[in-house]
């Protein structure tokens, strides 16, 4: 059996998905057995290449997220939601009642210790989407992990499962965990 | 109360009359999910989680306020019911501005349960992120509408058991919220006893003790029911 | 007031009314109202005085004559011409012309206009004569706001009949036997409902009429209340006499225009006082008495038990069913409750006999029924008539077809809770299961006829709007589900949508029906599920081509130079 080939990516979320995955210790060792992880926050690799599972934290904030997403989805056989923020948005979706413009004024110019005058940064910025989405909302999602982060043992499950060509079934054994 | 029969899901369940099909099932040991159910208060069989498909007639039926009947042949388990279920946990989850990460009630919602149960591991449906308000002018308990389900446990506790009816239902569809006295600040309220009875029926985070941050807090939910158990409650 | 009075008051009435030589009615129905009929029955009662003709001629106020479109209307009685479309300047020539010079003023005749020269009899016309009047028989022939002209029509007569000759359980069989069905919408057998509540043993029972129209386009139960009051009062009466109670409630939609609300406190009002509503009535020891309760405008309260929960003074949201009315109503009592064309469908049944009123109509649904016509008609307005006829005798022959030559699409029964009906259906007769197993429903009697310039989803997104807004917010499946369709058809609507959002309005729609908690969100959904069963390309076109083919959807989402 041919080594499989993982992806793990960061969109709009606070790397404490990847936290959870790296937290799943030694047992990366029988991870790698099976699979190259072959880009990640930590395999500098722009562009994803081919893969069979690509695991994606974070939600669908910007512009650039929105067009990653697409490729991903293009290059990936399977596409695991990982976390809540990819999952149904989270805090990152928080701004969505307010609406962006708000959200930015809130952040960069109406704050309690602010002068009110400070620019809200646009140059150099990715540029951001009005409304913050979860994954699904624009690429079909073959499995959900929900958790803020999901624990390193639903991971690890997971990705075994999938390194198997099984189907990991989340619903039951108490596996599912939202927060 | 005499005694009688009903069929749940083929098997025989012995109950007695003047009970509700949810009691019949809960107490034979078949589970079926409640949100607006709370033990002790009236029934008004809202969050459609426990339907039923009853034999012989075309509707499905809320356990909470169907009442046995002799010979009632009732479904709880049917591929439809569980398809609906997860429906009504998904469409609660996409109605109001729900992040379990930072709710005072994580770890201890009757929401997520209900989650797990049904086993949603996303929600299908477009998130609605209507603009809701919190009130926090209370000392000490805040009320947040972001996480709130309308099941009316609240408005139910404090008119039926403490008596106050500080809490109501203002406006109507997507657009009801729960407020208090006439929609006046919490604080303001010249009903609300401060008991503190709607914070432990809450089943979400909508409703919490202000000292308490995410995850911290526990709900007391058998208390008020003990309490209806040994006081009874007024009118229904 | 006993037999005696009773009689001989309409008896004097009779005669007056006959004695009054020409009887000039002047519409003042809503519709006629708004487009000018005020000044109209001044500028009549003007001339006739002005001609000298007040011992000839006498001006009467009359409810709706049912040609809504060609309103203001005046019709002279016993001659039975009908002028339309009047002013106040050719009113006084009407006066002028037929009155005095004994001439038809030709060019305002009923239905004249650039295709028709106009009709001398109106009941030949195929608008009335494709009719059956038995609810509306006497609205728009007699003053809505005089007591004694309903007397000399034979009013009151079924009340007597019933409370001296018939049991409770006679009255009962005779409305059994008549096939009556509730005309709110639903078809529950009148009599069976009766029954049950007659069968409740309680200190006290109530009538409750519901009268809280709420569908956009249905004006039938307004009119009703507007031109014939007391034929409510009566029905009312006999059904209490039926079950035994002795408290009435008229739950009465607040939006309307104040005029129904008005000629049904002035109908209970002279009721009152000729001792046809009260204690004793008509010496026979039966009590009965009629309250007002004014809606606050929420669809939802339509319901019945959300409209009883309304009546105590409480929130008006439903509660789950059973237990019924009939069995625990109004303040837990058995409570009697139909619909305003229901009742005015009574008195004729009791005085004429079951028998008689079950040879109209089809096997199982008899009688007639009051529509509402509306929308891309010519002929728009009120109509009564017997179960069984088919859409296109009532679209094309009562009326007159599509405007401007255009083509016909659908026609929409049942209200926003109803469902559209294409045009290989049309010869579909119409009764409460055929419009039900075309997924619409008979409803209260709004029709409205849509053409080819009508987009079937964007419908079905007004629909699920009105549902939305609607929704009184209690259950889980209404009020989430029908914004979340709410939200998916505008996607759709502006060009943004997906095959995926198609997949779950598809599966949200039969969720939303089977769920709900009350008939509100059960039948949400059926505008939406309707339109896809007959109409499904249209939604597809909307999606892959990002196109309306209606033309009326404005596609944001379309690409340049498709929208």
């Amino acid at each position: 059996m041919s080594k499989k080939r993982i992806a793990t990516v960061w969109l709009g979320g606070c790397s404490g998905c990847h936290m959870s995955l790296l937290d799943i210790d030694e047992r990366i060792l029988e991870v790698a057995k099976l699979a190259d992880i072959v880009k990640s926050p930590v395999v500098d690799v722009k562009e994803c290449p081919e893969v069979d599972i690509c695991l994606v934290e974070g939600a669908v904030y910007a512009r650039e997220h929105l067009e990653e997403l697409e490729h991903l989805r293009k290059s990936s056989r399977v596409l695991v939601a990982l976390g809540d923020c990819a999952v149904n948005g989270n805090v990152p979706a928080m701004r969505n009642r307010v609406g962006l413009q708000a959200a930015l004024e809130r952040a960069y110019r109406a704050f309690e210790t602010g002068d009110g005058a400070g620019p809200v940064p646009s140059v150099g910025v990715t540029a951001l989407l009005e409304r913050v989405t979860p994954l699904h909302a624009h690429v079909k999602v073959d499995y959900f992990l929900p958790g803020c982060p999901p624990s390193a043992d639903l991971i690890h499950f997971v990705l075994v499962e999938l390194l198997h060509d099984r189907v990991p079934d989340l619903a039951s054994g108490a596996k599912l965990k939202y927060g | 109360m005499a005694a009688l029969e009903i069929f749940v899901n083929d098997r025989k369940v012995a109950c007695e009359s003047g009970a509700t099909v949810l009691q019949a099932c809960r107490a034979a040991g078949v589970n079926l999910p409640t949100l607006c159910h709370f033990k002790g208060l009236s029934e008004v069989g809202a969050c459609r989680l426990c339907l039923v498909e009853l034999e012989g007639s075309p509707r499905l039926a809320a356990a909470c306020t169907l009442h046995v009947a002799p010979n009632q042949r009732i479904r709880t388990d049917t591929e439809r019911l569980r398809r609906y279920r997860r429906m009504t946990v998904e469409l609660l989850f996409s109605e109001r501005n729900h992040v379990c990460s930072v709710c005072s009630a994580n770890g201890d919602c009757e929401l997520q349960e209900l989650g797990y149960a049904v086993g949603m591991d996303h929600v299908r449906f477009p998130f609605l992120n209507p603009i809701c308000n919190l009130d926090a002018s209370k000392s000490e308990f805040a009320i947040d509408h972001n996480r709130c389900v309308l099941c009316t446990r609240c408005v139910r506790v404090c008119a039926e058991v403490e008596g106050a009816h500080n809490w109501d239902v203002q406006g109507r569809g997507f657009l009801s919220r729960i407020v208090s006295d006439l929609n006046q600040p919490w604080a303001e309220s010249t009903t609300c006893t401060t008991c503190g009875k709607c914070i432990d029926v809450c089943p979400v985070g909508a409703l919490w003790p202000k000292h308490k941050a995410q995850g911290q807090f526990e709900k007391r939910p058998e208390f008020v029911s003990e309490l209806i158990a040994k006081r009874g409650r007024g009118r229904p | 007031m006993n037999v005696a009075e009773w009689e001989a008051r309409a008896a004097a009435a009779r005669e007056r009314m006959a004695a009054s030589g020409t009887r000039v009615c002047v519409c003042s129905g809503a519709s006629c109202m708004v487009s000018g009929g005020d000044a109209v029955l001044e500028a009549t009662e003007k001339a006739v005085k002005s001609a000298g003709l007040e011992g000839s001629a006498r001006v009467v106020k009359v409810g709706c004559m049912g040609t809504c479109s060609q309103g203001p209307l005046v019709r002279l009685d016993p001659d039975g011409v009908v002028y339309q479309k009047m002013d106040a300047s050719k009113a006084g020539r009407v006066i002028d012309k037929h009155l005095k010079n004994k001439a038809l003023l030709r060019e305002s005749l009923l239905f004249a206009g650039p295709a028709e020269p106009g009709v001398e009899r109106p009941s030949e016309h195929p608008f009335y004569a494709r009719q059956l009047q038995v609810v509306l028989e006497h609205c728009g022939r007699i003053n809505p706001e005089d007591i004694d002209e309903y007397l000399a029509v034979g009013g009151y007569r079924a009340l007597y009949k019933a409370l001296s000759s018939m049991s409770p359980e006679e009255v009962i069989g005779e409305v059994k036997m008549s096939g009556l069905r509730g005309r709110g919408g639903a078809g529950f057998p009148t009599g069976l409902k009766w029954e049950t509540a007659y069968r409740h043993v309680a200190d006290h029972k109530y009538v409750v009429c519901n009268g809280d129209e709420g569908d956009p386009g249905a004006f039938m139960d307004r009119a009703v209340m507007e031109g014939d009051p007391q034929r409510i009062l009566e029905g009312m009466a006999i059904a209490a006499y039926a079950v035994g109670a002795d408290r009435g409630f008229i739950y009465v939609r607040g939006e309307f225009p104040p005029l129904a609300i008005r000629r049904l406190g002035i109908a209970i009002e002279q009721a009152r006082a000729a001792g046809l509503l009260g204690r004793n009535i008509l010496e026979t020891g039966f009590n009965f008495d009629i309250e007002i309760r004014i809606g606050a405008g929420a669809y939802v309260c339509g319901e019945e038990t959300a409209l009883l929960i309304s009546i105590e003074g409480r929130r008006g949201v439903p509660r789950p069913r059973p237990p019924f009315p009939a069995e625990s109503g109004l303040w837990g009592k058995p409570t009697l409750l139909n619909n305003v064309e229901t009742y005015a469908g009574v008195a004729p049944i009791i005085e004429r006999g079951g028998e008689w009123y079950s040879t109209i109509g089809t096997a199982k649904s008899m009688g007639t029924k009051v529509f509402a016509l509306a929308g891309a008609i010519n002929r728009t307005g009120l109509i009564e008539v017997p179960m069984g006829i088919t859409l296109r005798e009532i679209i094309y022959d009562i009326g007159g077809g599509i405007p401007g030559g255009r083509r016909f699409k659908a026609a929409q029964t049942g209200g926003p809770v109803g469902g559209c009906i294409p045009e290989q259906y049309l010869d579909v007769r119409v009764d409460y299961e055929s419009l039900v197993g075309l997924g619409s429903m008979m409803g209260s009697g709004g029709l409205i006829v849509m053409d080819d310039t009508t987009c079937m989803v964007n419908l079905a997104r007004y629909f699920m709007e009105f549902c939305m807004d609607e929704s009184c917010g209690k259950c889980v499946p209404c009020r989430v589900g029908t914004r979340q369709m709410h939200l998916l058809l505008s996607r759709i609507c502006g060009g943004e949508g997906t095959e995926r959002d198609l997949a779950l309005l598809e599966e949200l729609a039969p969720y939303c029906r089977e769920a709900s908690l009350c008939g509100l969100g059960q039948g949400a959904p059926n505008t939406l599920m309707s339109t896809l069963r007959h109409f499904r390309d249209e939604y597809l076109v909307h999606i892959r081509e990002k196109r309306c083919p209606a033309g009326e959807c404005a596609m944001a989402g379309a690409p340049a130079g498709v929208r």
